[in-house]
This record gives structure tokens, C-alpha cells and sequence, in this order.
């Protein structure tokens, strides 16, 4: 029963890892490019629900609603403003600007006075609230996180099969040169493709906020997203969710069975011993470069 | 402009290519070894500063600016270091031993990250290392006979054969010993055919491969090297700092050692050094412009993290060539003058290639 237990809470946090390691495989896919300020996102979304919702008043889901179209139009307006100017130069740019923007936001969130350096409480509705089943004892923190998780990957799944948008984005992320010949508008895609990365880290700070607290930090817990990424296969979707569970259930059952330290370095341990195993992961193809 | 006349082919192997080179070098130098009399002691330290940062930065440049190999835990390396110093010289070993037990260490724990690297490239290596930096971080704070925990460890003046190094001038000293040996050593390993193969290897893969060129062979031992200068590096920091802690071997010091040698300018051994004044002196210059500032800006924590990203951002955009790239035009500019062109410098722009060939 313990370990059903800690299963479910890795499940749980292993869904808002998968959740940052979408964002990732979102850009990664549409760019080639790797943003490490996805973490940093995640926060900003999480201070957008914190101040609709806790300093105007606005029930719960206007504060979603009204964090989620705000972080998109953050991550398009990013896209244009910052990434597409080097769209192009090495990969290694790209992670630099991204860190670069990543500092940035860290900075300018801890330099808002009285808010930004305090750890704050995000009060949803279904905090502090549990129920029994079996035995087991399942927060409603943790079920609303799984729920939206599977919601989500549901709504991506349909976009990127069914939608001309996601269509468009998959050829982009195959054959950037191919999909503009095909009159596919590549670089307004991208811009899009950072708006949608950044709603769903939005939504993941949103899920994770009343699970830890809402703090100018928490963005770094978008470090242990990238061994999700890894593990799942950069390049997959359903890749990065998966991973993300692998690691959050590692996570929770070493900290659990095995001495102390073991946690926190879990998630870096099985993505070296993935590389060194499978360097393209568990849904990543393999592919070799011609010449 | 002045041209070269070539007369005999080792002139171009030369480090010193001509006059002018030998005399601002010389001058440079001299300034240096003036600069104990000529600087206040707060600067002298800060010069210190210089200089250590300066060979981690010659280490992470030979392994990203010039092998083309990012390592995002870097940090770890020098933890490496300064620990095994701390150690050593703990258990009696005078400096110079102990220094070549730290920077053999660090060279050790290099051959063995870079072993998964012969396979993973990219992003994925960057991962690696990330993770890497992540786990000695972790070990070095749980290892606590050795380490000493998250309480850290001090470090006595460095004794050289039966003389401690007490005084900061006495201390800059073997820094800039160390700094001057460790650019020439790897400016004659960037000249020799190792060298030339690391260059290859940044370029293209697949083209070093076809000229015969050891991608395992050579990728181990760029990491070798860089992760040895790492700790010799850490080594000096750790005397330097007189005190060590894990927290100052984390990733944010990992990324630090990054906007290091991006600001310096990936790619020129001038650039890690330009890059290592650039990060001692921009806290400094926050901390002077703090008292002109309003209290609610300079006040505010996020400060420093605020312009570090800033400054990372407009070197990404602007001057992808870093600090030493900024002073080629310039230098070039003041050559050619009048005839400078805008576009001289001008960065070719490529259609994206998709590394996903299918």
C-alpha cells in the first residue's frame, strides 16, 4: 500500500515535469532549438494566477483563463522579440539567449517590491482536500494534476492530428525548408509554437503552485524536467510525458527505499544511465546524419 | 593594415607573429607583474579573481570555443578541484603535490564524463553534463567525511616547500605564474596537430572523421584538458576563497563559467581572459552604479540576476563574437581606416538544417 502510495504522488509530479518537458519538445520539435527558460515560464504563470486570483479578486478559473492568454501572448511576443532574430545560428545561441532570458525574468520577478522575494499560497478551490479510496488516501491536488495532464495531452493530441495548425507545425518540425516551399509561414509558426509552449507551462505553474508554493524560484524545477525530456526522447510528445512519470516515480520511490540524497539526484542519474544505454530514448528515433 | 612579409613557413606558427605582438605583450605583462605595487589590495584580489576565472576559462574554451562541446556543469570540475586541494593539503601534502593531485583528479572525472559524450552530441551532452554538475554537487554535500558537508571545508596558505604563501602578493604571484603557463600551453596545444584536430572536430564531425581524425580519441582528451585546467583553477579558488562550500560549485556558477566565455567571445584564447574581467568587474560596477540608482531598483535582489541577463542577451543578439570579437572591429576599423565597410564583420545567415535527415 506504501508503495502504491508513492507511486501516485510520483505520478502526480511526475505529470508537472512531463508537462515542462512538453514545452521543451514543443520548441525543440518546431526549431531544433532548446529553451531553458521554460522553468522560468512556469513561474511567471504561476505569479499570473497569483495575481488575478489573489490581489484582484477573480474567481479561479478567470485567473486560468486570464494566465494562460497571458503567457501566450508573453511567448509569442518572445519569439518575435528575442528568438527569431537568431533563428539559424548554432543551437548553443539559442540555449545562451534562453538562460539569458530565464535570469531576466527571475530578476525582474524578485525585483517587484513586497511581492516578488515572499513565498506565497495559491488558495484554489480543491486545496487541502482529500479522499479515500481503497485504502489509499489520493489529494485532490494531486488527481487535479494528473486529470489535467491526460485533458492536455488529449487536446495536443487532437491538435497536432486533426488541426490544419498542427499539421502545418508537424511538417515544420520535419523539414523547415520543405514545409516554405509547401507556403507553410514558418516563422509566424514559430511564434506560435512559443506561445503554445509557454500556456502550457503556464498551466503547469498553475497545477503545481498549490502543490509547493508560488515563489520567484520555482522555476528551477524546470531542470529536472530536461532528463524527462531526455529519457522520453527530445523529439517525442508522448515521449516527454512519459518520461516525466519515469523520473517523478523514480523520484519518489528513491527518496522513499534509498538514503538520503538519492532524491534529488534521481532524475540526473537515470538520464546519464539513459544516455549511456539509449542516447535517443525510449521514443526517439534513430537517425544518422548523411553527408 | 599591416601585412605580414612570410619568409619561412614556421613564421606561421609563430605565437608571436610580429613586433607588435611581442612588444603589447611584453607590456602587458609587465603590467601585471607591477600591478601589486601599482593596485590597492581590494583590486589585487579582484586581479586574482582574474586570473583563476582565466584558466577555468582557457579549460571551458578549449572544450566549447574550440572543440565544440558544451559543458553545462563545469562547475563540478572545479568542485573537483578545489575539494581534492582542500584535501590533500589537509592531510599534509605541500601545494605543487597537491596541485597536481587536483588537476590529475579533475582530469580522471573528465576522461569519464567524456566517455559518454564519444556518443551523445549537442544538446544531449549539454544535458549530461548538467546532470553531472547536479550529482558532484550532491556528493560533495553528502560525503560528509571527507568534504565536510554542506559546512564546508577550510583551506590553509598554500606552502610551497616548507615556505606558506601568506601574503596576497605573494598569492597573485603563483596565480599569474599559473595563468601565464597555462594560456602558453594551450596556445601551443591549439598550434599543434592535436589542436588543429579539435578545430576540425567543432566544425564538422563527419569531415574531421573522413581525415582520419580520432573523434573518441580527441573528444576525451579535449575534455581531459579542459576538466584539468578546471581544477587547477579550482584549486587556486579554493585558496583563494580560503573556504569552500558545495554551494559554490552549483549550476548557477556552472552557468556563470558559461556567460564567461560567451561575453569573452567563443573561439580566441583572448576571449576567456576578456570574459573572466568582464564577470569579476560587472558586480562591481552594480555595486557602483547602486548609490545613483532609486532605492526601489537598487534595492532589490533581482538586481544583479537581472543585468547578467541582459548582458547575456544582447551579446547572443549584437555580438555573437563576444568581447574580443567587439575589439577586432574595432581593431580593424583603426587599420583600414577610412575604408572600414558595415558589413565587414557581417554574420552569414543560413537557412536552418534540420539534424533530423530522413
Amino acid at each position: 500500500m506504501q508503495f502504491i502510495q508513492l507511486v501516485i504522488s510520483g505520478i502526480a509530479q511526475g505529470c508537472i515535469y512531463g508537462l515542462i518537458a512538453l514545452g521543451f519538445v514543443l520548441i525543440y520539435k518546431a526549431t531544433e532549438t532548446v529553451s531553458f527558460a521554460q522553468g522560468e515560464l512556469m513561474m511567471l504563470g504561476a505569479f499570473f494566477g497569483l495575481l488575478v486570483m489573489g490581489f484582484w479578486g477573480y474567481p479561479f478559473w478567470v485567473a486560468v483563463l486570464a494566465s494562460m492568454g497571458a503567457m501566450a501572448a508573453m511567448g509569442y511576443v518572445m519569439e518575435r522579440a528575442v528568438i527569431s532574430p537568431i533563428l539559424g545560428q548554432p543551437a548553443f545561441s539559442v540555449v545562451m539567449l534562453t538562460i539569458g532570458i530565464g535570469y531576466v525574468l527571475r530578476g525582474l520577478v524578485t525585483m517587484i517590491p513586497g511581492i516578488g522575494t515572499d513565498t506565497h499560497v495559491l488558495a484554489v478551490p480543491y486545496k487541502d482536500q482529500t479522499f479515500q479510496w481503497g485504502g489509499l488516501m489520493i489529494n485532490a491536488e494531486q488527481a487535479v494534476v494528473v486529470f489535467v495532464t491526460a485533458l492536455l495531452c488529449l487536446a495536443l493530441f487532437g491538435l497536432f492530428k486533426y488541426s490544419k495548425l498542427g499539421i502545418a507545425m508537424q511538417a515544420m518540425s520535419q523539414n523547415q525548408l520543405a514545409a516554405y516551399y509547401m507556403g507553410i509561414p514558418v516563422k509566424r509558426l514559430n511564434s506560435w509554437v512559443w506561445a503554445l509552449a509557454a500556456t502550457v507551462a503556464a498551466v503547469a505553474g498553475l497545477l503545481l503552485a498549490p502543490i509547493t508554493f508560488v515563489h520567484a524560484n520555482m522555476g528551477f524545477i524546470g531542470l529536472k524536467a530536461f532528463p524527462a525530456a531526455v529519457v522520453g526522447g527530445f523529439g517525442s510528445l508522448p515521449g516527454a510525458i512519459v518520461g516525466g512519470l519515469v523520473i517523478g516515480v523514480v523520484e519518489s520511490l528513491s527518496g522513499f527505499y534509498l538514503p538520503d540524497g538519492f532524491k534529488d539526484t534521481a532524475a540526473y542519474i537515470v538520464v546519464l544511465l539513459m544516455l549511456m544505454i539509449m542516447p535517443n530514448g525510449l521514443f526517439g528515433q534513430v537517425t544518422r546524419k548523411k553527408v | 593594415m599591416q601585412f605580414i612579409f612570410k619568409t619561412h613557413y614556421n613564421q606561421d606558427i609563430q605565437l608571436a607573429k610580429h613586433r607588435g605582438h611581442v612588444f603589447w605583450y611584453g607590456l602587458l605583462l609587465l603590467l601585471l607583474v607591477l600591478s601589486p605595487v601599482l593596485l590597492e589590495e581590494y583590486w589585487l584580489a579582484q586581479l586574482t579573481f582574474v586570473l583563476i576565472y582565466g584558466i577555468v576559462g582557457l579549460g571551458l574554451m578549449l572544450l566549447a570555443g574550440f572543440t565544440g562541446l558544451f559543458s553545462m556543469g563545469h562547475a563540478a570540475f572545479l568542485g573537483v578541484g578545489a575539494y581534492t586541494q582542500a584535501v590533500c593539503t589537509q592531510a599534509g601534502m605541500s601545494f605543487v603535490p597537491a596541485l597536481i593531485c587536483a588537476t590529475g583528479l579533475s582530469a580522471a572525472v573528465g576522461v569519464l564524463v567524456g566517455l559518454p559524450a564519444l556518443r551523445i552530441k549537442g544538446i544531449y551532452l549539454g544535458i549530461a553534463t548538467l546532470s553531472f554538475g547536479f550529482i558532484v554537487e550532491e556528493v560533495l554535500a553528502r560525503w560528509e567525511s571527507v568534504t565536510g558537508g554542506n559546512a564546508g571545508i577550510h583551506l590553509k596558505a598554500p606552502n610551497l616547500w616548507g615556505h606558506p604563501v601568506n601574503s596576497a602578493e605573494g598569492f597573485y604571484f603563483l596565480c599569474l605564474v599559473l595563468a601565464v603557463v597555462s594560456t602558453l600551453g594551450v596556445l601551443n596545444l591549439l598550434r599543434s596537430p592535436t589542436g588543429r584536430a579539435f578545430v576540425a572536430i567543432r566544425d564538422s564531425e563527419i569531415s574531421a572523421q573522413s581525415m582520419g581524425i580520432h573523434l573518441a580519441y580527441y573528444k576525451t582528451l579535449s575534455f581531459a584538458v579542459s576538466a584539468a585546467l578546471a581544477g587547477l583553477g579550482g584549486a587556486l579558488y579554493g585558496h583563494k576563497m580560503q573556504f569552500i562550500s558545495p554551494d559554490q560549485f552549483s549550476v548557477l556558477q556552472s552557468i556563470d563559467l558559461l556567460l564567461m566565455i560567451v561575453v569573452g567571445g567563443l573561439g580566441s584564447v583572448h576571449g576567456a581572459f576578456l570574459g573572466a574581467l568582464f564577470l569579476i568587474v560587472l558586480p562591481q560596477l552594480i555595486a557602483l552604479t547602486k548609490d545613483s540608482l532609486p532605492d526601489a531598483i537598487a534595492l532589490a535582489p533581482g538586481l544583479q540576476s537581472l543585468v547578467y541577463g541582459v548582458v547575456l542577451i544582447a551579446f547572443v543578439l549584437f555580438e555573437p563574437m563576444g568581447l574580443y570579437g567587439r575589439w577586432l572591429k574595432v581593431r580593424t576599423y583603426l587599420q583600414v581606416f577610412p575604408f572600414y565597410r558595415r558589413g565587414l564583420f557581417k554574420r552569414q545567415k543560413t537557412f536552418q538544417k534540420s539534424e533530423r535527415v530522413r
